[in-house]
């Protein structure tokens, strides 16, 4: 790209920009030479034994049935009952499936789901965006994306966020709108499958107290004793 | 090498290059290539040291830039990076349309890092455009020239009379043509003229025109678009690294044994980022970082919460802290005298952002002896084979940097340090001759730093009896993006320095305070815009309400004091497209801001309403004065693209840190705004023949503050930070679908 | 061992089960079209279609994929697939273009589902694809071209 045309005039040799040239040249060397020494390698670091951390798992255990045979007041043992239920059926992994609008919500926080999803027609999910996009049927280690057969929101007549412990139970015991009888309504908490999953929600989500036979347990006993509610 | 270091004690600032220690060396890097730019002709100087840098282009007879083919097919060489931005299209269209080839018959291919062939291979600043107008138009003209002059020849007739247009050449005298392709050897013969004739911007066929468009939407839509995450070559490792979870922190121990047993793993090994870990699938490679037992020393950690350095920052603007300002602005007599009368007091809190493009950071590099092979989304391309090259203790020339499209950036591809490369370089130089992937997870990006920094601005602004600013005083508290020492904290203030709003005012004084700490920052799509535009367009409508003044008119008197008649075209204009003086339905209002950013103005106004204190935007009128427009319909998208990423950031956006761990790791944690919180934006182009300005960031600003000065306008209150919602807000009110 | 059906084709995959399929696609059958975004279901990146129904690959084990017909970027096919392309580049909707590979399984989906969708449609069935240069704004667009396209073949 140089066609040779009249010599271009001579430029001085020891100018200014001669100058600057060579102490920007400089200045270029030092620093060069200074990363050479900065990132010349070290000894690293050699893998070594270190014991295992000790994982200290802690049950949060419902207390039993019989703690509450001490209280003489049937109904009052009844609501102490449904209170103890209450640890569990106001826990973030019941609430979060049980929305006051067609939104989920999601983690400890009970926060709103993201992404944006809403029930659809059956609880599942809307035909475009189905809860099983993501959900399989097991929780999944590798993405943290919790997942049960039954995966699915509660219908929007048992809406129990925004709403105290006593709106839940005479929500839970009026067929109207809870669907169910006393007896599926035991066989709900003690061994629905997708109830079952709050004590093993996996990822970093925390389990429901008790365990489902203990939470079973207790609502037995609730409903022996009357199913009285809470005020 | 010995490799027998077990007691920590001992090894304790032995072990190799730290976070700090890496940006000392991009530092000096930096200043090395700063001090070039400034004292002398930089380009000669750094040239001597890369010289053969890379692959050599195919030689072609057309210079660097463009290669003619038998079959006329023209292919435009892309010196910048695409990372979405378009810019592969942008300079192609700029040497076509000089060269007058047929854009339909025009491919673009990415340049490998070669500063004999390309110059400086840095994009960033919104610079593509801008800087290479000339160059670009030089190159298409002189290959266009040698053809006419080849034809000229071959018919015999003066160059003068002879015409071009789509690849075709014509006599209209004699009505003789000939295509590219039947001139091409007698073309490639000629001697380029030195200085080339330039198009009058009035004869643009092309530039300007929705002709311009991207040459690799079919590519993008169909799966084969190949990116450094997708690169394939044979035996190829994946690696993985463990970070530390704090700023700062250093390894003291490792345990790799349990990680040694996952299936698939093949190595793990300490660097001085962390400790690595080899697989053959990124699968595994997971697995088996997971399997590691890592103790971190925390003593030259952060530890501190952002509340705490939130608390940190208010001390230092008000005079409390252990961090000495220097001075950005200064205007007038007295500046730093005592306020009186009307005082008006603002303060804004910005958090950390992260990047968080949607490829996450990875690089492919294999070392063979002298020879360093790296394919990279490089941003800076002509930075990273430097720092590569000094990695793997080779020379510049012996880096062989392939560049290849990047799925986004925003910045974080674009460091001076280039972190994530030099970390690839150390791993791949412990398994010479086998090519690595170094992976990183979306956790490892949104918690490994280099962030937006967070900032806070505090203003005094003392007013006249109208109503406008008589005296402004600005702290602001920020630490520095671009990690060279002592330099000023520029890319901290601007935005702020040289504001049209300063213009009635008798004095104004801007401090700024940089402090420093282990959590690192760098360059965020828009850098100080992303904070400072807030500050001054939402001030400017506070004002304008005290002055119970309209904050189009009073923003006009502004433009008007300072002669700044780009500003007032871009908002006569917005006020018209945007229908300002039509009132919108109950519920809804309109939110203005206008900034300049890397040479481009931009006006945004935002329709918003509030639902449950969650703002909803709904349609955004955008008002742009880039000088020629080169690519409207790309300058559109980087609009709606900067709005939607602005409005991510303003909405949600925020990085936090308790006891000095990054609190959000995922787009779980960190929300970006998604199809049903995205508002329609409508952009407008002024026409002009200035010279062209940069896209790629200036429509990021001005939509943080034309929201904020809308929920103003609705409730009038004001807004002291961002993001508009945090922790559970961020999606709790549920956001409604629109329309 | 597991066998899994993608694209039409049968491949023996000898990983652990609960592999995550996207892994397997990349990384053992080098279909690189589907991409690694966030790893948690939350971006939409590796949407594949599983007999038909979009779903996220990183978070569907390989031990239940080899039950299905598993359907990539690569080559899903059909009208609806040759109307969204041709609307994606007539608006040149990408940039970056990383996430479009899963926009555009979602987006044929939603199609297959609601031939003419409206913008509530469209917000319900795209929200969980992260496009970070945002460009929704040209997805919807282009989605109201492509069910345009298809009604138009259909008369």
């Amino acid at each position: 790209m140089s066609p040779s045309g009249p010599a271009e005039p001579r430029r001085r040799r020891f100018g200014i920009g001669f100058f600057f040239r060579t102490l920007g040249l400089i200045f270029v060397v030092v620093v060069i030479l200074g990363l050479v020494y900065l990132l010349y390698p070290r000894p690293m670091l050699q893998s070594e034994p270190i014991e295992a951390p000790q994982a200290a798992a802690q049950v949060d255990h419902l207390r039993p049935v019989s703690d509450f045979d001490n209280i003489a007041d049937l109904r009052a043992r009844s609501v102490a009952l449904f209170e103890e239920a209450g640890r569990v059926i106001q826990n973030p992994r019941c609430m979060n499936c049980h929305p006051r609008s067609d939104r989920p919500t999601q983690t400890d926080a009970v926060r709103a789901h993201t992404p944006w999803v809403s029930r659809g027609f059956d609880g599942g999910g809307e035909p475009t965006m189905r809860c099983s996009t993501c959900h399989q049927n097991e929780n999944i280690e590798a993405s943290g994306v919790p997942g049960n057969p039954l995966w699915h929101l509660a219908p929007i007549e048992m809406a129990w966020q925004g709403k105290t412990l006593g709106e839940i139970c005479e929500q839970l015991l009026d067929p109207a709108r809870s669907g169910m009888s006393r007896e599926e309504l035991l066989h709900h908490m003690a061994e629905d499958e997708l109830v079952g999953w709050a004590w093993n929600p996996g990822g970093d989500r925390t389990p429901a107290p008790g365990t489902q036979q203990e939470f079973g347990a207790i609502i037995a006993a609730w409903l022996d004793t009357g199913g009285a509610c809470p005020q | 090498m010995k490799r027998s270091v077990t007691e920590p004690q001992t090894a304790k600032g032995r072990f190799g290059m730290t976070r700090r220690r890496m940006i000392l060396g991009g530092s000096l890097l930096g200043g090395a290539l700063l001090v070039g730019y400034v004292a002398t002709h930089p380009m000669q100087v750094v040239g001597a040291i890369l010289s053969g840098g890379g692959t050599d282009p195919e030689p072609s007879a057309f210079g660097s830039f463009i290669r003619i083919d038998a079959d006329g097919w023209v292919t435009i060489v892309n010196k910048q990076q695409e990372l979405g931005q378009g810019i592969h299209a942008g300079l192609a269209a700029i040497i076509t349309e000089e060269l007058d080839a047929d854009w339909d018959r025009v491919r673009v291919i990415d340049a490998r890092s070669n500063f004999g062939a390309y110059g400086t291979q840095v994009t960033g600043a919104s610079n593509s455009i801008a800087t290479h107008w000339d160059s670009m138009r030089n190159a298409g003209a002189a290959a266009r020239a040698m053809f006419v002059n080849a034809a000229a020849q071959r018919w015999n007739v003066p160059p003068g009379s002879i015409d071009v247009r789509d690849g075709v050449v014509t006599h209209a005298g004699s009505g003789q043509s000939a295509a590219f392709a039947d001139l091409l050897e007698a073309a490639s013969r000629q001697a380029p003229p030195q200085v080339p004739m330039l198009k009058d911007p009035s004869a643009y066929r092309l530039i300007g025109s929705e002709r311009v468009r991207r040459k690799d939407s079919l590519a993008k839509s169909t799966g084969a678009q190949v990116y450094t995450q997708d690169v394939q070559r044979p035996n190829m490792l994946v690696a993985m690294v463990a970070h530390s979870p704090r700023f700062g922190g250093r390894l003291a121990r490792f345990d790799a044994s349990d990680a040694l047993n996952v299936r698939g793993v093949v190595d793990v090994f300490a660097i001085d980022t962390g400790v690595a870990v080899l697989a053959e699938t990124t699968y595994a490679a997971r697995l088996g970082r997971e399997a590691l037992r890592i103790e971190w020393d925390d003593t030259d950690a952060e530890m501190r919460s952002s509340s705490d350095l939130f608390q940190y920052y208010h001390d230092i603007a008000e005079g409390r802290g252990d961090v000495q300002p220097a001075d950005f602005e200064t205007i007038g007599e007295n500046a730093d005298a005592p306020f009186e009368g009307d005082v008006v007091d603002f303060a804004f809190d910005f958090p950390y952002l992260a990047h968080a493009p949607m490829e996450t950071l990875d690089c492919v590099a294999e070392i063979n002896g002298w020879d360093v092979s790296i394919t990279s989304g490089a941003h800076m391309a002509t930075i990273d084979q430097v720092v590569a090259a000094l990695t793997a203790r080779t020379l510049p020339g012996k880096v062989d940097l392939e560049v290849i499209p990047a799925g986004g950036s925003f910045g974080r591809r674009g460091l001076p340090q280039s972190d994530y490369v030099a970390e690839c370089v150390r791993i791949a130089q412990r398994v010479q001759g086998r090519a690595i992937k170094l992976i990183w997870t979306r956790e490892d990006e949104m918690a490994g730093g280099y962030y937006r920094p967070m900032s806070h601005h505090r203003v005094w602004v003392q007013t006249r009896s109208d109503g406008l600013p008589e005296r402004w005083r600005i702290h602001s508290v920020c630490q520095s993006v671009v990690p060279i020492p002592l330099m000023p904290n520029r890319l901290a203030t601007e935005g702020i320095s040289h504001s049209p709003y300063f213009s009635t005012a008798t004095t104004v004084k801007g401090k700024i305070f940089t402090p420093s700490f282990p959590v690192v920052c760098s360059l965020w799509r828009s850098v100080g815009h992303s904070h400072t535009a807030m500050v001054m367009e939402h001030i400017i409508d506070q004002l304008a309400r005290r002055a119970d003044r309209d904050p189009a008119e009073y923003r006009r008197t502004l433009y008007q004091a300072a002669g700044d008649t780009r500003r007032i075209a871009v908002l006569d204009e917005l006020l018209l497209r945007s229908e300002w003086d039509r009132p919108l339905e109950q519920g809804w209002a309109r939110g203005l801001a206008v900034i300049e950013a890397f040479g481009t103005v931009v006006g945004q106004v935002a329709e918003v309403r509030l639902e449950l204190g969650r703002p909803i935007v709904r349609r955004v009128v955008a008002v742009v004065d880039c000088g020629i427009a080169v690519a409207p319909d790309q300058i559109a998208a980087q609009m709606e693209g900067g709005v939607g990423f602005g409005l991510s950031a303003a909405l949600f956006g925020a990085v936090t840190l308790k006891d000095g761990v990054v609190q959000e790791t995922n787009f779980d944690s960190y929300p970006v705004v998604r199809m049903n919180e995205m508002p329609l934006v409508e952009t407008h182009i002024i026409k002009s023949t200035n010279r062209p300005t940069g896209m790629g960031e200036p429509g990021v600003p001005p939509i943080a503050p034309a929201v904020a000065n809308a929920i103003l306008a609705l409730t009038g209150v004001a807004t002291k930070s961002l993001p508009f919602l945090s922790g559970n807000a961020a999606t709790n009110a549920g956001f409604p679908m629109q329309s | 061992m597991y066998t899994i059906s993608v694209n039409n084709q049968t491949y023996d995959v000898d990983e652990d089960g609960q592999t995550p399929l996207l892994w397997v696609l990349r990384d053992i059958l080098k279909m690189t079209g589907t991409k690694y975004g966030c790893g948690i279901a939350q971006c939409g990146a590796c949407t594949i279609h599983v007999d038909d129904q979009p779903m996220r690959s990183c978070t569907l084990p390989l031990e239940v994929a080899s039950s299905y017909r598993i359907t990539t970027i690569e080559a899903v096919e059909g009208t609806e697939v040759e109307a969204v392309r041709a609307a994606w580049v007539a608006r040149d909707v990408p940039q970056c273009g990383f996430c479009q590979s899963g926009q555009i399984m979602s987006a044929v989906a939603l199609l297959r589902t609601i031939p003419s969708p409206s913008d509530s449609d469209i917000d319900t069935a795209m929200s969980g694809n992260i496009c970070r240069c945002a460009t929704y704004n040209r997805i919807r667009a282009a989605i109201h071209d492509a069910a345009g396209t298809l009604k138009g073949a259909a008369e």
